[in-house]
């Protein structure tokens, strides 16, 4: 596990997305990405700046998680979608979704913000 | 430049060997494959081999080493890993050795010991296949990745999980009589569609097994064969590798791996054949929706018909083209790290007449390998030909 003083680009990015300032890295040539980043994975420049992430995305693709890895034991069924804002897409759990009674049709609108899962917060989001 | 030439092949019984350790699994594969290819062990230069998970498994990694020990040999080894192609990536590296001269005689395998662990560690080691911040650590596990490819594919060509289904239904057929497979038994449609979801729409007969197993090749020079006079017959003439973005938010798209695209186009024009002159193939299907994708990265179908070949009995034994006669990941089994270099071992049976499912292809020359890593983040693709 990670030295608990030190926080990484990652744990400052999941810090935006709970207090609703979310935002991706974008190069000079518009190529977007997300942290930790050192260079741009389209065109390797290195001046990456943030922008603000679009407050709200459509899901691309979703599944119910029924057989979870061990972090997630005490959370299956869960419904994860891979979602996208704008040039930006983004993996994460769908919160206030019974999986067995909803059916999460691609386009779907919805938000990101973070989850609380164990020791970790998580990427998650939530239907508009 | 070398032609490389398949001297020898083994592999041990895939499936379930809890009184059995890595080591010996793959002695066992190798010693197999040294017998087959009557190659004075001395001759052996070095040890390319494949594991994914050996540090979770065994709390072995650097296994380099250890596995040339366990093969009686002391030469230079290097462990290969690319998740589920780790042993592809051997052999290719193996390819490129004996092409270039570097050397005229290797040994090149994989081995992967996986049900000595409950499920749920097995799960979490194949989730370190995906990009551990955006996708493990968010709850995605590995069948979980391909089922949102295989919603993504559902949604864009209006295919069916009973379409996949006929896939599992194939591949089980196929290793009904293959006494190194790990399933051998044969279901139907309905047992498919019935059987415990894992992550919708991949059911637990969607997925390939929890399984324990090793396979390995003796590759040589042409000039070595000739000059020791060995019987080769199958020669490796194609080789190719595509990459792709670790995570599949990164990707333009879901349902296209071209990862395995760029792999297939540099083994083709490198082989000088194309998609049309396979006779039989050996895809990657971890699930049975990357079967499909297979299918139609490799050239064989149209992006969005794929799902329907298996169903049309197009890629059946029977069919046009016959796809894992041996069973597949799905039944033959899916020891990860082992499983690049079994789809030599058996198509290299196939094509000399030496495998129990050889009568199928009885006129095949040409035969084609698609090896993935995790999501088809890593892809390379082989083309075998009768060469005598
Ligand atoms: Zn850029």
């Amino acid at each position: 596990m990670s030295d608990e003083s030190a926080t990484t680009a990652y744990d400052d990015f999941l810090e935006g997305l709970a207090e609703g300032e979310s935002y991706f890295l974008e190069c000079p040539p518009g190529h977007a990405s997300l942290p930790p980043r050192y260079a741009c994975p389209d065109c390797g420049a290195t001046d990456l700046e943030e922008r603000p992430l679009p407050e709200s995305g459509t899901v691309t693709a979703s599944t119910v998680i029924r057989v979870p890895a061990p972090a997630f034991a005490g959370e299956a069924p869960y419904v994860l979608a891979i979602a996208e804002f704008g040039s930006i897409r983004l993996t994460g759990k769908l919160l206030e979704v019974d999986p067995d009674e909803e059916n999460i049709e691609p386009g779907t609108p919805i938000s990101v913000t973070t989850e609380r899962v164990g020791e970790e917060n998580i990427i998650a989001f939530r239907l508009r | 430049m070398e032609d490389v030439h398949i001297a020898g092949v083994g592999m041990t019984e895939f499936g379930r060997h809890p009184d059995r350790t890595g080591r010996e699994l793959f002695g066992e594969a190798a010693h197999k494959a040294l017998v087959d290819a009557n190659v004075p062990r001395d001759d052996i230069e070095a040890l390319l081999y494949g594991n994914f998970m050996g540090g979770f498994a065994e709390g072995q990694n650097h296994q380099g080493p250890l596995m040339a020990d366990a093969a009686g040999l002391t030469v230079p080894a290097t462990r290969y890993e690319s998740a589920c192609a780790s042993s592809g990536i051997a052999v290719r590296e193996a390819v490129k050795k004996v092409r270039s001269g570097e050397a005229d005689v290797l040994l090149v395998g994989g081995m992967e010991r996986m049900t000595n662990n409950p499920t749920s560690v097995v799960t979490e080691a194949l989730a370190t296949a995906g990009d551990d911040l955006y996708e493990s650590r968010v709850g995605l596990t590995f069948p979980g990745a391909y089922a949102l490819m295989a919603d993504a594919y559902f949604d864009a060509y209006g295919a069916e999980r009973a379409d996949l289904a006929h896939i599992a239904v194939k591949n089980h057929a196929n290793a009904v009589e293959n006494e190194l497979a790990q399933y051998r038994n044969a279901i139907d449609v309905d047992d498919v569609l019935e059987a415990p979801m894992v992550a919708d729409p991949v059911g637990l007969y969607d997925a390939s097994p929890i399984t324990d197993g090793a396979s390995a090749l003796v590759v040589v020079s042409e000039s070595y064969a000739e000059a020791n006079d060995l019987q080769t017959e199958v020669a490796i003439t194609g080789t190719g590798q595509g990459a792709d973005s670790l995570s599949l938010q990164s990707r333009e798209s879901l349902i296209r791996t071209p990862a395995a695209e760029q792999a297939a186009e540099e083994a083709y024009e490198d082989a000088g054949i194309g998609p049309d002159d396979i006779d039989v193939a050996e895809v990657h299907d971890c699930f049975t929706i990357a079967e499909v994708l297979a299918l139609e990265s490799l050239g064989f179908y149209e992006p969005g018909t794929g799902y329907a070949a298996a169903r049309d009995g197009e890629t059946t034994r029977d069919g046009e083209l016959p796809v894992n006669l041996s069973g597949g990941l799905k039944a033959k089994g899916h020891p990860v790290g082992a499983t690049g270099a079994a789809q030599l071992v058996e198509l290299t049976k196939l094509l000399r007449g030496d495998h129990v499912n050889s009568d199928a292809v009885t006129d095949a020359e040409t035969a084609l390998t698609h090896n993935a890593g995790a999501t088809v983040a890593s892809a390379v693709v082989h083309v075998l030909e009768v060469v005598q």
